[in-house]
């Protein structure tokens, strides 16, 4: 038996992974077996779901194949809003041993049960995060993600240690202190969000530490979109592989998907989550392959199970396999998400498009805030970029070629003009790490 | 021979000018001279100090935006002319200034004048040829304290 051995090497496979190579016959009973447990547990024990149900004449027996699925009503952030606090709990309390919530940043938070059975389940789904990412036993894992109601700290804590790993709670912030750790607990993997990694590895550079010459050689980056731009600036930057990974509270915190070493794309956990690509506007499920909503039903959650959740992050499901071998089915990287997009003077545009455009130009970093104002009823765009070491002058003229340079850039890309202002590192605001992208200051 | 100058990216608000200035007093680093370039949206601080790498330290770990510039510092008598004669060298050498400050040393009567060139190695030269006196660091910072 090779059990005792199975991740300490590179390519060692763990077994939590072992669903990821399900024969896809297979992984489909179990999900069509999961999903009619799950509709008949959130029919029997929450009353939104039930009533939606008979709304439309259904009961859980409705659903006898996978396609059936889409008869099911959907689950939109406001139902969790609405429901607040445990209106959507499927549990007793007494069954229900953790509690998480989102930052709240307009209103109510929205608050997330697990059972201890769903806690498994959230280990599990993070060790094939972390195994999928490269990482085994004997890696020291930094994790800068937030610990507290945020589920992206816990998430990667026990999923970590359930691999096997050597786990450094350090949470986010406080930069010059996860430097001293990563540099002296010989630390060879983080978990960060990709704009805070980004602050990390100016720090370092400020205090002359090459993080290239560091053992670390992975980061794990979720919680907020970034671009493929971004993952090469920290690649480089750092000298590590940068995997992406997906999840969301509403769902279960991270650990819905990840990519693998080919980096093209997430596999979805999807014998507990199982995914659909619908049109925003209809609600039409989409073939794979098509770009849409991502809805995302929870296939084991007990505490909390969520039916058809839209997720409002756009992307479309890849339907070539990948050469890793996996059976799990693949969505495209998260750039943008349908709350995301603002439409100025008639044209759609997305915050990662203005993001590619920043970074485009040599030297700058996506720290950066798009503010939006009404003047005289023209709509007008602004954008914030803070300055970083490397485009900063002692002359005033190359600091405005940097600022037309980069009005340039974005207007290139997104064909409206817009005012762009450098301002002090640091300025625009940051919660739980997560960068906030767009102030709409425009009155309706 | 040349100085090294400490640069402060700032944005133009009321008030944004003093938090890096407090800063640097709360450290007990002195300023010799300061300049201030300004747009309507940002402004560059430029600074003279004795201890300018422990000035950067302090104000990167407060999260401003540091620069380290080489400048040349020129010592005139403080009398009418005595900035003229300097300029005057530079032009027939055709050395280019991106921007210049000046300031009264407390000592004999004379003025330091500090130069951004585009090359500073050879304003030296051409300066010290035409028998302008490029100040050291260490006898300006004499000179001031």
């Amino acid at each position: 038996m090779l059990t005792e051995r199975w991740n300490d090497v590179e390519g060692g496979f763990h077994p939590a992974s072992a669903p990821d190579y399900l024969p896809v016959e297979r992984l489909r009973e179990v999900q069509l077996r999961r999903l009619r447990a799950v509709v008949t547990r959130a029919y029997d024990n929450v009353e939104l779901f039930r009533s939606r149900m008979q709304e439309r004449g259904l009961t859980p027996a409705d659903i006898r194949t996978l396609e059936d699925i889409a008869q099911l009503p959907f689950t939109v952030k406001v139902d969790l809003r609405d429901t607040y606090p445990f209106g959507l709990f499927a549990s007793p309390m007494s069954e229900i041993v953790r509690l998480h919530a989102s930052s709240g940043t307009t209103g109510k938070p929205i608050v997330v049960a697990y059972t201890r059975e769903d806690l498994n389940v959230w280990a599990e789904v993070m060790t094939r995060t972390f195994a999928s990412c490269g990482l085994h036993r004997g890696d020291i894992v930094q994790n800068a993600f937030g610990y507290g109601l945020f589920t992206g700290g816990l998430g990667a804590h026990y999923g970590a240690e359930a691999l096997g790993a050597t786990v450094i709670p350090v949470s986010g912030g406080n930069t010059e202190r996860q430097l001293m750790v990563m540099k002296d607990f010989n630390v060879s993997a983080v978990c960060a969000t990709p704009s805070y990694f980004i602050h990390v590895i100016e720090r370092a550079l400020d205090l002359g530490l090459d993080l290239r010459e560091l053992p670390l050689h992975t980061g794990i980056f979720g919680a907020e979109p970034w671009s493929e731009e971004m993952r090469q600036r920290i690649q480089e930057g750092a000298g590590i592989r940068a995997y992406d990974i997906y999840g969301l509270s509403e769902i279960i915190g991270p650990g819905v998907g990840s990519e693998c070493e080919h980096q093209d794309g997430l596999h979805i956990f999807e014998d507990h989550f199982y995914p659909e690509i619908i049109d925003p506007e209809t609600g039409a499920v989409l073939p794979d392959g098509e770009e849409g909503e991502l809805v995302l039903t929870t296939l084991s959650k007990q505490a909390m199970p969520v039916i058809r959740y839209r997720t409002r992050d756009i992307t479309r499901i890849i339907t070539e396999t990948c050469g890793c071998g996996r059976s799990l089915r693949r969505i495209r990287r998260v750039g943008r998400r349908s709350d995301d997009m603002f439409i100025i003077r008639g044209v759609n545009v997305f915050p990662s498009q203005v993001e590619a455009a920043l970074l485009a130009v040599e030297g700058t970093l996506p720290h950066y805030q798009i503010i939006l104002t009404r003047d005289h009823g023209l709509d007008q765009m602004a954008v914030e970029v803070e300055v970083t070491p490397e485009v900063f002058s002692d002359k005033v003229r190359a600091l405005e070629d940097v600022r037309a340079e980069l009005a340039k850039a974005i207007e290139q890309i997104i064909g409206i003009r817009v005012a762009l202002r450098l301002v002090e590192p640091r300025t625009i605001a940051r919660s739980e790490g997560k960068a906030k992208r767009v102030i709409d200051k425009r009155a309706i | 021979m040349k100085l090294q100058q400490l640069s402060v990216f700032l944005e133009n608000r009321p008030g944004h000018l003093a938090e890096p200035l407090a800063l640097l007093s709360r450290e007990g680093i002195n300023i010799l001279s300061l300049s201030l370039a300004d747009t309507s949206d940002f402004g560059i601080l430029r600074m003279i100090v004795r201890d300018w790498e422990r000035a950067a330290q302090v104000l990167k770990a407060d999260d401003w935006v540091v620069k380290l510039t080489e400048v040349v510092a020129v010592d005139v008598e403080d009398r009418p002319g005595g900035l003229a004669e300097v300029l005057r060298a530079a032009g027939r050498a055709e050395l280019k200034i991106e921007y210049m400050y000046a300031f009264s040393l407390r000592r004999n009567n004379r003025a330091a004048l500090i130069f951004r060139f585009e090359e500073p190695d050879r304003a030296i030269d051409v300066l010290s040829a035409a028998g302008c006196h490029v100040i050291e660091a260490e006898e300006l910072f004499a000179a001031v304290e």
